[in-house]
């Protein structure tokens, strides 16, 4: 928890994350390019994720939709280029709300003993498309940041000052 | 040209002298003169560093007698790390889940012992 690296310069267009998974990356892979696992990870915990093509090879194309109770569908899309491997991935991404602001998304995983790091490095066509998107994405991030607090609060509280025992 | 306020503040912080410039001001308004001291750097270089973190509004400088005064100002730094922070938590989220996830794959049976896990 907390254990993502982000890098936005200043002045450019990019941004620049990265994480470290206690996994093999062929593992890491099976979750970035099965649409059935990718549903579990990438979607926001509110919103139902559907993924209607995923097609993780050059020139595949993918398109996801997230849909929220009242209704709300947010698409998004993009295509794969180069071939997509165990080293690494690359596409386009496009939130189907704001047309025509591209960014392109390099992903790399790299592993070391066994364990597997995930850098990623977005390039957005200006500065303040990037801003825009981090702005876009944070407002989910907020909220599911609370709701983990919450729900993390309901443990502490529903656990025993001493003498309780453990349930998993 | 012109600089959003949140790229002058990351452009103002993207230096290690600014950045300990900062740590100090924390601790209460300084002069150039007790702000260079504790660095390798002389009082001009630190005048410079002065000014950008004044450009990016991280500090305001006031006169007091003929001393000029530096002072942080709090806001700018709240707002990029409040940005950073929050767009952190989002990712952070996500990849929770995946590791959670991950975690309940089958392993690389070469790579790993097998394990009797509990199965869906």
């Amino acid at each position: 928890m907390g254990n993502t690296e982000i890098g936005a310069p200043a002045g450019a267009p990019f941004i620049d994350m990265s994480r470290e998974f206690d996994a093999p990356r062929e593992l890491l892979y099976h979750a970035y390019t099965e649409p059935d696992l990718l549903v579990r990870w990438l979607g926001p915990r509110k919103y139902e994720m559907v993924v209607e093509r995923w097609e993780p090879r050059d020139g595949g194309r993918w398109r996801y939709v997230h849909r929220d109770d009242a209704g709300n569908a947010y698409g998004f899309h993009g295509v794969f280029h180069g071939p997509q491997t165990v080293d690494g991935m690359l596409q386009t991404f496009e939130f189907e709300g704001v047309p025509g602001h591209v960014s392109l998304e390099s992903l790399w995983f790299e592993e070391r003993a066994g364990r597997t790091t995930i850098r990623n490095h977005s390039v957005y066509q200006s500065v303040a498309d990037r801003d825009a998107m981090v702005e876009a994405s944070m407002a989910d991030g907020v909220n599911e940041g609370y709701e983990r607090l919450d729900e993390l609060i309901a443990r502490l509280q529903a656990k025993e000052p001493a003498g309780a025992g453990s349930t998993n | 040209m012109a600089v959003d306020p949140l790229s002058a503040v990351f452009g103002a912080l993207a230096d290690p002298t600014r950045r300990a410039i900062l740590v100090r001001l924390a601790e209460g308004d300084r002069t150039v003169g007790e702000l260079t001291s504790p660095f390798p750097v002389s009082q001009p270089a630190i005048s410079r560093h002065l000014k950008v973190l004044e450009r990016a509004g991280l500090i305001t400088r006031n006169r007091r007698a003929t001393a000029r005064l530096s002072h942080l100002e709090g806001e700018p730094l709240r707002e990029v790390t409040e940005w950073l922070a929050r767009y952190q938590a989002f990712w952070d989220e996500r990849y929770d889940r995946l590791e959670a996830l991950l975690a309940t794959l089958e392993p690389r049976p070469e790579a790993r012992p097998a394990i009797q896990q509990e199965g869906d």
